[in-house]
């Protein structure tokens, strides 16, 4: 009785993500490019390296790189912490 | 886990310094080709990978101790956070050291061109930075796991 | 329809994803189906951001007169990569721990909590 109720939700969802993908934007065609559009021309200028997209990470976005690295060092003292008596 | 093979372990005695310098090429050279501090940080840490499945886990730590990768893991995110706070006159994260003529601070040429290593600003200094401390964390948690999966085995009665 | 096959691929990621969670009793499954959802989500973030005919964002020794990709997907992408190391890395290790206290992987004995 639970797998028929599970069954037939999966498949709702599963004919909800079907729809969305056929009418999605067709592909290769971005809309909305101003901001990028910006960082191609002026990212040699400004910051001064050759790679736009290292640019971006550190430092027009350097903000969301500073809680990416906590995460993965909270992610460290976590696995440490549940092996605590194994390296003892 | 068992050591391998001897023949697994010479090839492992001959390829792990290849892959250490390759990774740290990908590091350094982060701000002109495809790249950076994450990408060469997790092919770095492959090599102690390697190093982990070929002698297993028991020998192992004779080579890969964890006190020196966690004391090098933080020194990663504290000069990571060091070269965020010097801009402050400004703004938080400024790049303070790009078009000015010091340290890494040769203005770029625009357009297309075949790279100077001498432009970038504080960028280099924070790839060699997060490179140090993205090889650390990963090779903590392989060495981690597999002396954890010695001790959770159910022991086998015959 | 066959011009949007990379959102045809993500959603075979993400249903194969949600499959495994709602059917599988095996632990080790279950993180497998979670690992699954995160990289759909990956790949879905790099195909919006794609022009036709343009070659990578990177300006040493690029091909001349050519347009360029969006970059900003790239750089999102990612931190997302990372921040599923760490949730992979924290979920087998919480499995690995319930198989040394309970002695089985099985999700319908170790719901009970004993002492």
């Amino acid at each position: 009785m639970k797998k028929i109720i599970f069954g037939v939700a999966f498949l709702l969802f599963f004919s909800f993500l079907i729809v969305s993908a056929i009418n999605m934007r067709s592909f290769g065609e971005p809309t909305f490019s101003e901001m990028d559009d910006y960082f191609i021309e002026n990212a040699q200028s400004e910051t001064g390296v050759n790679n736009v997209v290292t640019s971006i990470v550190f430092d027009y976005r350097g903000f969301d790189t500073l809680g990416e690295a906590t995460v993965l060092f909270t992610a460290v003292v976590g696995v440490v912490a549940l092996f605590r008596r194994a390296i003892k | 886990m068992k050591q391998m093979s001897k023949i697994v372990r010479t090839i492992t005695n001959l390829l792990y310094g290849f892959i250490i310098i390759f990774g740290f090429y990908v590091i350094v050279h982060g701000h002109l080709t495809p790249g950076g501090g994450f990408q060469g940080g997790a092919v770095a840490a492959s090599a102690f990978a390697l190093l982990l499945v070929s002698y297993g886990s028991l020998n192992i730590q004779k080579f890969l101790k964890k006190d020196l990768l966690s004391i090098l893991e933080s020194c990663g995110l504290t000069m990571f956070i060091v070269l965020a706070f010097l801009g402050l006159g400004i703004t938080f994260f400024y790049n303070f050291l790009a078009n000015s003529g010091s340290w890494f601070g040769d203005t770029a040429v625009i357009g297309i061109n075949s790279g100077n290593m001498n432009t970038g600003g504080v960028i280099p200094l924070m790839n060699i930075a997060v490179g140090l401390e993205v090889l650390s964390a990963l090779g903590v948690i392989v060495l981690i796991m597999a002396i954890g999966a010695e001790f959770t085995k159910k022991k086998e009665n015959s | 329809m066959i011009d949007n096959f990379p959102y045809i691929a993500v959603i075979i990621f993400i249903g194969l994803g949600i499959y495994t969670l709602m059917f599988k009793k095996n632990l080790i499954k279950i993180a497998i189906g979670v690992c699954l959802i995160e990289n759909g989500a990956n790949l879905f973030l790099i195909t919006l951001g794609y022009r036709k005919g343009a070659v990578a964002p990177i300006y040493t020794l690029a091909p001349s007169g050519q347009s360029m990709v969006l970059p900003t997907p790239q750089a999102l992408t990612l931190t997302s990569i990372v921040i599923g190391i760490a949730t992979t890395a924290l979920m087998l290790s919480i499995a690995m721990m319930i198989y040394k206290h309970y002695g089985t992987l099985d999700t319908d004995q170790v719901r009970r909590l004993r002492g």
